[in-house]
Order: structure tokens, then sequence, then C-alpha cells
């Protein structure tokens, strides 16, 4: 049976990753728990399907002009990547700091900052702070641009404090205006022209222009303010110099850290690591990375309670389901289709519904976005013909010395080779029950697509329906 | 089946991308239309005309028919303030009732919210179409979502039915364990069972449906077939809805408008010949509205996003006949090359909201508007 090394490093993976097929997870319980933590904290060089390979076979992912192959695109990244953890980071600030394609009508500055996440992701909160109010597509997305001295708009400065390091209830309207001020004459280059061609989803007559980040000194309010007790004549490196010193943002990034990374609930367990993790927010001078370590190293995270503690988001359910089976490693032209699922499941790349981001946890879970969810998985992991579940069915053959596997050996087989996934007894019986239909199953000689294979598809394929596949 | 009273239902057809106004509802009597649209135009001879000003598309043949009828509402003018011409934050905007800020719920989500209250059939709110459109997205508003009826529900790839209803059964299992020990378990069990039983229900509603009306082959006539059919069957779907396009005509204009609104017409013709076979022409209503309308000038093959729209409501009970005014074409009175609307689409949203489904409009579309009248007193 599974050891419990086997099955914390697969928790681990999917937690900082995607989950891991049987010979990545191999790979990582050949560091050890403490290499594995640095690796995946320290994603360098990463490997994914070549740029090169995919504008030659889609047009709208070389403009990358429109939503849907933007999305696709970035989806790509995410199933063929050598650093899965790079773009689970990424994913997770495009939830927190969510901005959206609608309003933009700019996709290449939308991926501009999703790379952003990735380069400063896992860094100084301080310095990612400073990269996003200098990020062009958070500057149109908040209305930074019609920010200006003269006529303050308050947008980016609120949600600054409200949605992206506080949280409401720690600083007061006079604060909101102060920060709103500070950040006076951070624009965007050409920023009337982008504004109303957005407005207008125009792409003539030049197509999409890229953005680029501009400081307008003569629009900039340099006058004296008071934020949070302090005074002085503040711009927003200062203002952002104050945000960070303060233990709601640490409390409120550890949070949002610990339910995207550890579990979706926070009980009294939860808070006690929460605690931790803002002791080495200061300590390590805001670094995200060192923030979670400490929790991946937490007795908590090890524990079972953190176990299938996370309900899936439908990101992680589609790339999770397709790392799995190994399909579309190189360009596929129905591509946009496979990514549009995520939209049908409540989470399109680069669609959150508003500023907030998306609600998550049990919030995924509706009866429209459950059958999508289930027929997906199902469908992915139970076709024979993928290179992830050939290698599955090797592995089962492998398993047995005579080749053939009793019903609770190809149920057990299944669960082990698809997480390890930990099952109820109910659900484990009736995956046995299932199995039993066509009595023991022997899978000498099998050959690609026959009958023995087959029923381990289809046995696949039931374990991606149960509710413990649902969670992460 | 002889139930006294009906409930009545609102049936949305969105039709994707921006629909050209000018050349739907078509002001032939305008030398100005002819000046501007000098390539992308509906001769005069080829005008269905209502009037000697305006008229049809010579594509919508069939609601000219249910116009003559008195069945039509044609909302002319119909927008907001301030429009905003990029597709996505367009439709955002008509969906959600909330042209200033970015809004979470849709205004169809609210409304099924308030018809059943409690979320007791999964069926009030239904869109034919796979994901939901943000129109009908409300937090704890359970919606279904039909991509293809014939073979809605779970496991739709098996195609060996013993196999497929073998995996069913145990789906069923596991997600009927008892309730009670961890939330989250239960709430999938909860939903998995809401899945099977919506999707039976479902199933069973093309069997208990019979017509002499045959639907065209196209995507939008068999998305409307099967309103019809889980309309008939009497389920208790309320809101049903679904979209169709893509009406972004910036190129090739004239024939891709004429087959889509060939495709539009038709459908809605014969959705309202079904529902008058079956007697039920006066319990549902049809909604038609776009995200916005097209620029007054074409380009020379298409027009590109313009602002100010038409909206259609047709059914048994609609009060028929024109609504809002033309907007005007003359150069002063244009918005940025747009026509300017002169009638905000959440009038028309209070008129159905309070008039067709007996609810309070105000939370539902933000705000009091003025009630555009639509149905027969």
């Amino acid at each position: 049976m599974t050891s419990n090394d086997t099955a914390l490093m697969a928790h681990l993976l999917r937690r900082a990753g995607f989950g891991a097929n049987r010979d990545e997870l191999e790979r990582y319980l050949g560091m050890g728990y403490d290499d594995a933590v640095e690796t995946l904290l320290n994603p360098s060089d990463p490997a994914n399907i070549p740029d090169d390979l995919i504008r030659r076979y889609h047009v709208e992912q070389s403009e990358l002009r429109d939503l849907p192959g933007s999305a696709a695109y970035w989806m790509y990244r995410m199933i063929s990547t050598t650093c899965p953890s790079e773009e689970k980071i990424a994913l997770f600030w495009h939830g927190l700091f969510a901005t959206g394609y609608t309003k933009l009508n700019q996709a290449r500055a939308l991926l501009d900052q999703v790379d952003m996440f990735r380069r400063s992701g896992l860094g100084s909160f301080e310095v990612l702070l400073l990269e996003l109010s200098r990020d062009p597509a958070m500057m149109l997305w908040l209305d930074n641009n019609e920010n200006h001295r003269d006529s303050m708009n308050e947008n980016f400065g609120r949600e600054l404090l409200e949605l992206f390091s506080m949280g409401i209830g720690n600083y007061t309207e006079d604060d909101v205006k102060a920060c709103a001020r500070a950040f006076t004459g951070w624009t965007l280059g050409n920023a009337e022209y982008m504004a109303v061609r957005a407005f207008k989803d125009s792409i003539w007559p030049y197509g999409r222009i890229a953005w680029h980040f501009e400081y307008r000194e003569d629009d900039h309010d340099d006058g004296e303010k008071t934020f949070l007790g302090e005074t002085g004549n503040f711009n927003g490196e200062e203002i952002i110099a104050i945000i960070v010193k303060q233990e709601s943002t640490a409390r409120f990034l550890a949070t949002r850290l610990f339910q995207f990374f550890g579990a979706d609930e926070v009980t009294e367990a939860g808070e006690k690591v929460i605690d931790e993790m803002m002791a080495t927010y200061f300590s390590s001078g805001y670094q995200i990375r060192d923030m979670l370590r400490t929790l991946f190293h937490s007795g908590f995270f090890k524990s079972d309670e953190a176990r299938f503690a996370r309900v899936k988001g439908p990101v992680e359910m589609v790339v999770g389901a397709i790392r799995m089976s190994g399909n579309y490693q190189t360009p596929f032209l129905g591509i946009e289709n496979v990514s549009r699922t995520m939209l049908y499941m409540g989470q399109g790349l680069l669609q959150p519904p508003t500023v907030e981001g998306w609600h998550e946890g049990v919030e995924w879970i509706d009866s429209g976005a459950l059958v999508e969810r289930v027929n997906f998985a199902a469908k992915e992991l139970s076709n024979v013909s993928s290179p992830g579940v050939r290698s599955i069915i090797e592995r089962l053959a492998a398993s047995s010395e005579d080749g053939v596997l009793a019903p609770s050996d190809l149920a057990d087989g299944c669960l082990d080779l698809l997480g390890p996934i930990q099952v109820s007894e109910e659900t484990r019986s009736i995956l046995v029950d299932y199995a039993s239909r066509h009595g023991d199953l022997d899978l000498n000689g099998h050959q690609p697509g026959d009958e023995a294979e087959q029923q381990v598809g289809n046995m696949l394929r039931l374990v991606a329906a149960t509710k413990e596949y649902q969670l992460a | 089946m002889t139930t006294t009273k009906r409930e009545k239902s609102l049936i949305v057809i969105q039709l994707t991308g921006g629909n050209d106004y000018l050349n739907t509802i078509v002001p032939y009597g305008d030398g100005r239309y002819y000046d501007s649209r000098s390539t992308v135009n509906i001769p005069q001879e080829k005008v269905i005309p209502i009037d000697n000003q305006v008229g049809f598309n010579p594509s919508m043949g069939p609601i000219k028919t249910l116009w003559d009828e008195g069945h039509v509402a044609i909302i002319n003018g119909i927008g907001y303030e301030n429009p905003n011409r990029s597709h996505f934050r367009s439709m955002d905007i008509w969906h959600t009732a909330e042209p200033d800020a970015i809004g979470r719920e849709g205004w169809l989500g609210r409304t099924i919210r308030d018809l059943d209250p409690q979320g007791d059939n999964v069926l009030t709110g239904i869109n034919f179409g796979r994901g939901l459109p943000r129109a009908m997205a409300c937090p704890g508003v359970s919606v279904t979502s039909v991509g293809d009826l014939a073979t809605y529900g779970l496991f739709p790839d098996i195609e060996d039915e013993d196999l497929r209803m073998f995996t069913l059964e145990a789906f069923s299992k596991m997600y009927g364990g008892a309730a009670g020990r961890d939330p989250v378990m239960d709430l999938l069990s909860r939903t998995g069972q809401d899945s099977i039983h919506g999707a039976d229900i479902l199933r069973t509603a093309p069997a208990m449906y019979s017509s002499s009306v045959e639907y065209a082959p196209n995507a939008l006539a068999q998305n409307v077939k099967s309103i019809s059919q889980v309309f008939h069957a009497d389920l208790g779907a309320r809101i049903l809805y679904t979209a169709h396009g893509l009406f972004d005509t910036h190129s090739g204009e004239l024939p891709t408008h004429a087959k889509l609104l060939d495709d539009v017409a038709g459908a809605v013709g014969c959705l309202m010949d079904d529902l008058k076979e079956h007697g039920r022409e006066d319990d549902a209503a049809i909604l038609i509205f776009s995200e916005f309308g097209r620029r007054i000038k074409d380009n020379g093959s298409g027009s590109d996003h313009g602002s100010g729209g038409v909206a259609f409501l047709i059914g048994g009970a609609v009060e028929g006949g024109m609504y809002g005014e033309y907007p005007s074409l003359a150069e002063a009175q244009q918005l940025e090359g747009d026509l300017r609307s002169n009638n905000d689409f959440r009038s028309t949203y209070t008129g159905i909201l309070e008039d067709w489904l007996g609810l309070d409009p105000v939370p539902i579309v933000n705000g009091q508007f003025e009630k555009m009248s639509l149905f027969q007193s």
C-alpha cells in the first residue's frame, strides 16, 4: 500500500502544482520532502511547449488579440511546463489581483501581467505591490489613468488597501484619499488614446499596441499627505512601504496564501499556521517564498487535516486532469474548446468576474459546474490511448506478478496512480463493486484499446467521478 | 394536463456580437441611411415595409407575420448612457444591469432567486448552451446549463448504453451517502443528486412533447426547439435562455447578417407556431437583444461597433407596436457616429419583471427606471 511519504508528496504537488503523474511524483520522492519544497519554491528555467511551435499552428495565439486564444495560450503553458509551481503561483495572484479582459480588450497586457506574477510572485510583497501599481493592465482596469492631480479617481487607491493588502476595516476613508493622491500621475504611456481604444474595442489602425508604465510628474500631487498615521509628501513607493509594515497586511496575505495552498477553511490549527506565516513575513522582509516554506513545513500542512481540504478550482481540475492524461503536449487545433471548459465550470482564465476575483472553495460547486467537472475529468482519464493512461495501464500490469488483478486490486491501483487519492470506505466499496462487473482483470498480452484496457479506462472514469476527486 | 393557472415564462435570445440595428429595422425612407450605408445597405425594394419610413430586413418574414398579428414589440433606440463599445463590457452591462461598476450578480440570476427563493426547482432557470451567461449567474442560485438536450447529463461520451447506466448507478450510489459527517462532502452529495435529478427530469421532456412544427437544423433553431420541449413539459422552467451569433459583422456583412436574421426569425416563427399549436402563446414572452448596435457609416464591407440598438419582445400577450423612437440619422443627433439611444434597457427589464413575472424590479435592475409597458392590459 502507499506509504505516507508518497501520499504527502502527492499532497504537496497538488497544492504547489496541479497534481502529478507517477513518474513526476517519483522524481520528487527521489529528492526527499525538503528538497522538493525548495525546488517548488525556486522554479527555474521551465520548459514548456515552445512559442514558435504554438504560433505556427495558432494565428490567434501568435497575435494574442482575443480572449479565447490568449486563455488557451496560458493553458498550454500550465499543462506542459516542467515548473508547475510557477504557474500555480501566477494563478494565485491572478485570482487575488484579479484583472479581466473585459474593459481592457488587451490580452497581451494581461499576459504581461501574468509574466510579472511569474517573475515576482514569490519574492518580496513590497516589490510585488510596486510592480502591480505600475502594471498597465491594472492601471486601466482600476482607472488609475483617470487619477489626476486635479481630479482624483480613488478606484485603484481603494482596492489596493481593501482587496490587495490590508482588507476592509483597517484604514479610514481619509487613508483611501491619501493613498489615491499618492498614485496620481501613475499611468500608462499614451493613456488617453489607449483608454479610448479599449473603450471602443478597436484594433484599428495598428492592431494591439503594447502598453507600458508611465509616471507623469506634472500630473502627480506632491502635496503633504497623512496616511495610516504617518505624514509626508508621499509618493506611491512610500505608501506601499507603509502598507507592507502593517500587521493587517501580514494577516491578509498569510490568510489568502493559507486558503489557496493550505485549506479552504481556517480552523484553529490553521490560525496557528497563519500566525507563523505572519511572523515569517516580518522576519524575512516580506518574502512570499518564505511564508510558503513555513506553510509547507508546518505540522498542519503535513497532517491529515490538510489533506483534500480544498475544493479544486476549475483551472486546477482541467489542468490537473490533462497533466495526468498527458494529452495536448503538441499544438491541437481544438485547444480553445478545451480551455473553454474551465469557463463552463466557472473560472475562465483572464476573465475573473470582478476585481474581487473568484469566490473559491465550496462556491465552485453547483449542479451545472459539477456535471462539467465530472464529464471533463471522466472523459480525459478514461481514454486508453492517452499517453498518461497508457502509462497507468503498464504500471497496473506490472503491479501484479501474474498480470491478473482482482477487482479490489484494480480499484486500489487506480486510486493510487491517480493520486494517491484517499477515499471513504463507502466510495471504495462502490468502486470495487464496479470493478467486479467483469471479475478478475487479466492484463496479460493486453493490446492498445482492447477489452482489458477498456476496463481500466472504465475504472479510471469512475475514480475521476468520485466526490473525493473534486478535492485537492 | 389541466393546470388551472399557468405561470408565465420568459425566453431570452441573445444576439451575440452587436446586431446591426440599421439593417434589422431599416430606415429605408431616410436618404441619409443610403448616404451613410453606401455599400452595406438593404435596397428599398427589398425592405419589408412597416410604414413608409422603416421596414424589416428581408430575412425577417416570419417576424413580420407575427408583427401583423400584433404580437411583436419593437423597442427602438435601446441602450444606456455613455455606451461602451467593447463586446465583453457592454454585454456585462446588459447582463448585470450595472453600467457604472463591475457587477457580480446577473439580472436573471436575481430574477430566478426571487421566483424560487428556496431553490426548490433546479429547472427554474435553464440556459441552452454550455456554461452560464452572466445574466443568469448569481451566488447561491442554481441554474441548469444544457449543451444538448438529447445527451444532457453525466457521462455523455459513453456510447455503450448498458455501461452508461451501470456507471450512472455507481455515481448515484457514491453521491447518495448519508449526510452529516462533513459539510463539503454533503454539499457534493446533494449537488450530485441534483444533477442526476435535473437530468432525469429533463430527459423526459422530449417524450412529453409532440408537435407538427419542424425546426431548422441550425444551432439556434435546435436550441429553441429544446426550449419549446422543456417549456411544454411543464417542468416549472420560468427563465429559458439561449444565444446566437456571431453578429460581429465587420466584414462581409450582408450575406452573414441575412443568414443570422433568417436563423432568428425562423426559430422565433417556429416557436410561436409551436406555442399556438399547444394553446400556450399567452404563457411565454420572447426577449431578443444584443449588446449594442453598429456604426452608422459602413466600412465598405461591414460595420463597426456602435451604440444605440433595437430589442424585440414577442408573444401572444405582448402589445405589438413601436416603442421608443427611431434615433435620428441627422449628424447633429449622432453620438460619435453612432445612433444615440433614447431609452434605457433597464426600463424594458422593469416592464418585463413587473408586468410579466410579477416581481419587484428595483432591486433586480439596480434602481428605479421608467417602466416600458409592453404587455396587453
